[in-house]
């Protein structure tokens, strides 16, 4: 496994199934009384947080405590980034203290592969910009494929904003990677420019009718995941009304009927209810959001445990 | 420049037969001191305890005609020496019935340094109280750097550090069981 954790390009299949198999210990280690492993004590990770984070930041403090490190959290509202520190300078100021781990989000993309430039420690990418946030690629596989048994041959439907979506980015190189089939079902509005190369590429294919795909017309679909159309990032209008979006690509009470019994549904949340998607597929029995949050924790105490308890020195960068 | 020691070097401490000897013994051991079956539960540590955990079960079952809790602890995350090495993927940790007031018998293959049994007392205290602590091996080769000292011992055999101790156990490597010393001043 390499040094940081900043995009999915950074781990192959087999660095994955690593990362799965600790994680299920992991998984064993929240239901006991004493949920704590020492396999990190005397280390200090710091959650650089320039976005507003509540499930990502508390997961990996979560993640840090339950393996003994000492979890900081800063954020960048009341730290000196508020009053104009530029973040080459936050980075050294709070590294130069002693740190063995950053696990930082940023709006720009490639921040954390900025920052794993000037410092010396692991860097844990927990989303930047509208680039990549790899563990939640990791959290969506690992709860795939703890539903599904594999996800070799699957097919996954990935429906929403895809253009500012760092999660499907993620996502689709770790799901291709894993042998599922991706098809990326959005508006042409929110459908990533050069998403045609792109796709092939990559090896998945788009779609922009949402009823034709979950009809089968790309194979029949064995797992929904819905991403959050996110309004803090749209400068403009990506489609006429929240009402018109719901219509074509949210998961309604209706599309949640079409679905195979038990495929199935992720969200990585915060959740638009009524928007990308309706309370009742949110809340239906075949729904694995709280999945998702609880499997969070589980793989990132193993991604901590992978690019932390072991020797710091001579790994490849 | 360390060599490759091929598997037919060495000479075999401990055969088959041998070896079913030694787990026959310390399953009696276990029960006389244990005063019979009850509140028992056999953690075999990761890799090769934890099938001998479940041979020795099965011979104390055979006696005493109860069935006896047998489980698994893995002690990757306790370890002292984590800095030292890549990190390597953690095993299952599985105790069926919980260790609360049980009388619990660690069982390993081979007792050197001791630091793994320190390690796994560590990883039982985390899991709950148990209201005694016993440790079997089939090996004991010396060399302890802790305080720590094995209760049912299949086989006490002196070694040098510079030799090796390989065990080989059907349900792990396949073949039939072996102790194996191989290595040594040259």
């Amino acid at each position: 496994m390499r040094k940081h954790l900043l995009s999915i390009d950074d781990l192959s299949a087999d660095d994955m199934q690593t990362i799965f198999e600790t994680a299920a210990e992991m998984h064993d280690v929240q239901r006991r009384d004493v949920k704590k492993l020492p396999a990190l004590r005397g280390r200090t990770v710091i959650n650089l947080f320039f976005e507003d984070s509540t499930r990502t930041r508390s997961s990996f403090e979560i993640a840090g405590k339950w393996l003994s490190a000492d979890v900081i959290n800063l954020s960048a509202k009341g730290s000196s980034a508020s009053k104009g520190e530029s973040l080459r300078d936050t980075v050294l100021t709070v590294t130069a203290m002693g740190v063995d781990g950053l696990v930082i989000r940023h709006s720009a993309s490639g921040a954390a592969q900025q920052v794993s430039e000037w410092v010396s420690c692991p860097i844990i990418n927990a989303g930047d910009g509208t680039h990549e946030h790899p563990t939640q690629a990791l959290l969506d596989a690992y709860t795939l494929q703890r539903t599904l048994g594999s996800l070799e041959g699957r097919h996954v439907a990935i429906v929403g904003d895809l253009t500012h979506s760092r999660v499907f980015r993620s996502n689709v190189k770790s799901l291709v990677k894993l042998g599922a089939q991706v098809t990326a079902v959005a508006p042409p509005t929110l459908m990533p420019s050069g998403v045609a190369t792109w796709s092939k590429e990559a090896g998945f294919t788009t779609a922009y009718d949402l009823d034709e795909v979950l009809a089968g017309a790309h194979g029949s679909v064995d797992a929904v995941m819905m991403l959050r159309v996110q309004r803090e990032r749209m400068s403009g209008a990506y489609f006429p009304s929240a009402r018109e979006y719901t219509v074509g690509y949210g998961l309604t009470r209706e599309r949640l009927g079409t679905l195979r019994e038990g495929a199935p549904i992720l969200h990585p949340g915060p959740m638009n209810r009524g928007l990308e998607i309706a309370a009742d597929a949110a809340d239906a029995a075949q729904s694995v959001i709280l999945d998702q949050v609880s499997a969070g924790v589980a793989v990132r105490m193993s991604v901590l445990y992978h690019l932390l308890a072991g020797p710091t020195e001579g790994v490849t960068p | 420049m360390p060599t490759q020691i091929p598997v037919e070097d060495g000479r075999v401490v401990l055969d088959a037969e041998d070896v079913s000897r030694a787990l026959t013994r310390i399953s009696h051991e276990i029960l006389e001191r244990n005063k019979g079956a009850d509140d028992l539960v056999l953690l075999g540590l990761h890799t090769r305890g934890v099938p001998l955990a479940q041979r020795l079960a099965a011979k104390i079952e055979a006696v005493e005609g109860a069935t006896v809790a047998v489980g698994s602890l893995d002690v990757t995350m306790y370890r002292d020496d984590l800095k030292s090495q890549p990190t390597r993927t953690p095993h299952r940790t599985s105790v069926p019935g919980g260790i609360d007031g049980k009388a619990v018998v660690l069982v390993d293959d081979v007792l050197y340094s001791g630091r793994t049994i320190r390690a796994a007392l560590d990883a039982l205290s985390d899991l709950g109280r148990p209201s005694v602590v016993r440790l079997a091996v089939l090996v004991d080769r010396g060399h302890r750097e802790l305080p720590i000292r094995a209760d049912h011992v299949g086989k006490n055999l002196p070694t040098a550090r510079t030799e090796k101790v390989r065990v080989r156990l059907e349900e792990t490597d396949g073949g039939a069981d072996e102790v194996r010393i191989t290595g040594g001043a040259q």
